[in-house]
């Protein structure tokens, strides 16, 4: 083995990076999120103001109803595309010709800019030009206007979310599925279980840490919304779709309240953090105990 | 097993597909259309090609300098993560520092927080200190192919390692033992070894740059704005240019579909972190 000063001299580029732009950034957000500041107020100092912004914080209707209105986003996207990504692997478990293409075409929006995918869909569903309004209007008389109603907008940004990252989930799934044994199968289809008492008792249990990692990684990805929601929606109308990162893009960031905005920064970071680590606990390190 | 119905699964799959490409196939429909006819019924058929929304946005000399910008600061950004993350993971699998795995996992959390987070303490940082002189990185290329390693770095040095952690150690040894640099090594024994995996590695953190939106619109004000933003920039609350929006939206997607065959396999091992293979 050559000298260890030379490994950390080719870690070194790498490590300065990440330091400046990652390490720095959390600890002058935190640092921040307990001091008072804003440029542009009379008093423009920085001033230690100890946990002010996050009693502050706990009565921002805006940011709670973000926070509500995200939780619920998460929750109907990463279930809905749990459900139709299992059924489509099931359903490409089968042989048939072509299935390697069908399976690229599957594959395509994987790799569009979010961004893109808001863009695509703005121009899908803005009344009087969008397709779909159009559509819906002409054949059943329904109005789907993603500019005033909530409950549409918020329905559009999830169905945006299923069509975006669905196949993620259903290529997961195939992973899964392709590597199970076939012995446990043919043994309960032998012993006489129906098809539900197979999903329910061999499937299910078998793909477990699969459907977790799966969820895991959908969840935090969900969390982070923010590109494809800011286009189609802006967050509108109202907060129906002010999801919390367009909620830092939109209300946090342009007001100069530097203080409040690492505040309500942190929180999100702090809230991300939590979610993985009940996820990880509840759900992932009792598995590797048991194995 | 089962029995097989083949055309009942083409029958579905063929239904599923026109679900995935009709929104994208819609896209290029709304960007040759005049605009005139965005608002009456719609075709779903094209029956005639309206070009003028493409000649507008290659001939808007702003436009061009977004589209300029993005292509440097992916490419930019593509190379420089791609060659530190590969010396990084030759350091990581060749060399016996301590506390490494601890600093391998540190370098892949970096991906996981939610960018939307770093928006305030970079957009400051890079105002007031990380600066020398007059020149701030705030709206220059050079910052946001910085920024976005945060971002690249860590699923660099996460795909790279495999990788170069495959390519025999004996190889280096001989060679160390004929004499050679470990500069030499590097470049003339283990790079063109790994060259499959980093070709893969730049490819998608290419469009992962490209891809890039939020931090750009913040980070940037003129000089260095990227084609994301350009993008959002046609979306006003007074009337949008539907026709231009959906051009740009066009080229923007246009470098990803390329490359998307070639990486095609490798997406789904990138996006789930290795945690699923593709």
């Amino acid at each position: 083995m050559q000298s260890n000063k030379l490994g950390w001299c080719l870690l070194a580029p790498t490590l300065v990076v990440l330091f400046f732009f990652g390490v720095i950034p959390f600890f002058y957000v935190v640092w921040l999120a307990f001091h008072q500041w804003n440029p542009f107020a009379v008093n423009p100092e920085i001033v230690f103001n100890g946990a002010a912004n996050f009693r502050q914080l706990v009565f921002d209707q805006g940011f709670l109803a973000s926070l509500g209105v995200t939780i619920a986003f998460v929750f109907f996207a990463v279930t809905t595309e749990l459900v139709i990504g299992y059924a489509l692997a099931q359903a490409f478990m089968r042989d048939f010709p072509g299935k390697a293409f069908f399976r690229t075409i599957h594959t395509l929006p994987l790799i569009m800019a979010p961004i893109i995918v808001g863009s695509i869909w703005k121009l899908m569903t803005t009344p009087s030009i969008g397709i779909i309004p159009q559509f819906l209007d002409n054949w059943f008389g329904y109005d789907l206007n993603i500019g005033q109603s909530a409950l549409a907008a918020f329905t559009v940004t999830v169905i945006m979310d299923v069509w975006h990252w669905t196949p993620l989930v259903t290529l997961t799934m195939i992973a899964a599925l392709v590597s199970l044994p076939p012995d446990p199968f043919e043994q309960a289809q032998i012993d006489g279980a129906n098809k539900r008492q197979i999903f329910w008792h061999i499937t299910l249990p078998m793909i477990r840490p699969a459907i977790l990692a799966t969820v895991f990684i959908r969840l935090m990805d969900a969390l982070r919304t923010v590109d494809e929601v800011l286009m189609l929606t802006g967050g509108g109308p109202g907060s129906a779709t002010r999801y919390l990162g367009v909620h830092i893009f939109k209300e946090v960031f342009p007001k100069t309240n530097y203080g409040y905005g690492s505040a309500v920064s942190v929180i999100v970071l702090y809230l991300t953090i939590v979610v993985c680590w009940l996820l990880f606990v509840a759900l992932i390190a009792p598995r590797n105990k048991k194995g | 097993m089962q029995r097989q119905r083949p055309w009942l699964s083409i029958l579905f799959w063929v239904l599923i597909s026109f679900l995935t490409l009709f929104p994208i196939y819609w896209l290029f429909v709304i960007s040759v259309k005049p605009a005139v006819d965005l608002f009456s019924t719609p075709d779903l058929i094209l029956k005639s090609f309206y070009w003028d929304n493409y000649t507008e946005v290659l001939g808007d000399r702003t436009l061009r300098g977004y589209m300029l910008n993005s292509l440097i600061v992916s490419t930019g950004n593509a190379v420089l993560v791609t060659t530190l993350g590969f010396l990084a993971c030759y350091a990581l699998t060749r060399y016996d520092l301590g506390g490494k795995e601890s600093i391998f996992f540190w370098m892949i959390t970096n991906r996981m927080a939610p960018p939307a987070v770093f928006l305030l303490p970079l957009f400051l940082l890079m105002t007031k200190y990380y600066r020398i002189g007059d020149f701030t990185l705030l709206d220059t290329k050079i910052g946001l192919i910085l920024v976005y390693c945060t971002l690249n770095l860590p699923f660099a040095i996460w795909t790279l390692r495999p990788t170069v952690e495959g390519i025999p150690k004996e190889l280096d040894e001989a060679a160390y033992v004929d004499g050679a640099s470990a500069w030499k090594v590097i470049t003339e024994i283990v790079f063109p070894l790994a060259r499959p995996g980093v070709a893969v590695t730049l490819i998608l953190t290419w469009v992962f740059a490209w891809n890039e939106y939020l931090l750009a619109a913040t980070l940037t004000n003129f000089n260095a704005r990227t084609l994301t933003t350009g993008l959002s920039e046609y979306v006003t609350t007074t009337g949008t240019e539907w026709g231009i929006m959906a051009t740009i939206s066009v080229f923007t997607l246009i470098p990803a579909l390329i490359v998307f065959s070639l990486v095609q396999r490798h997406i789904v091992t990138g996006l789930t972190f290795g945690a699923v293979k593709g």
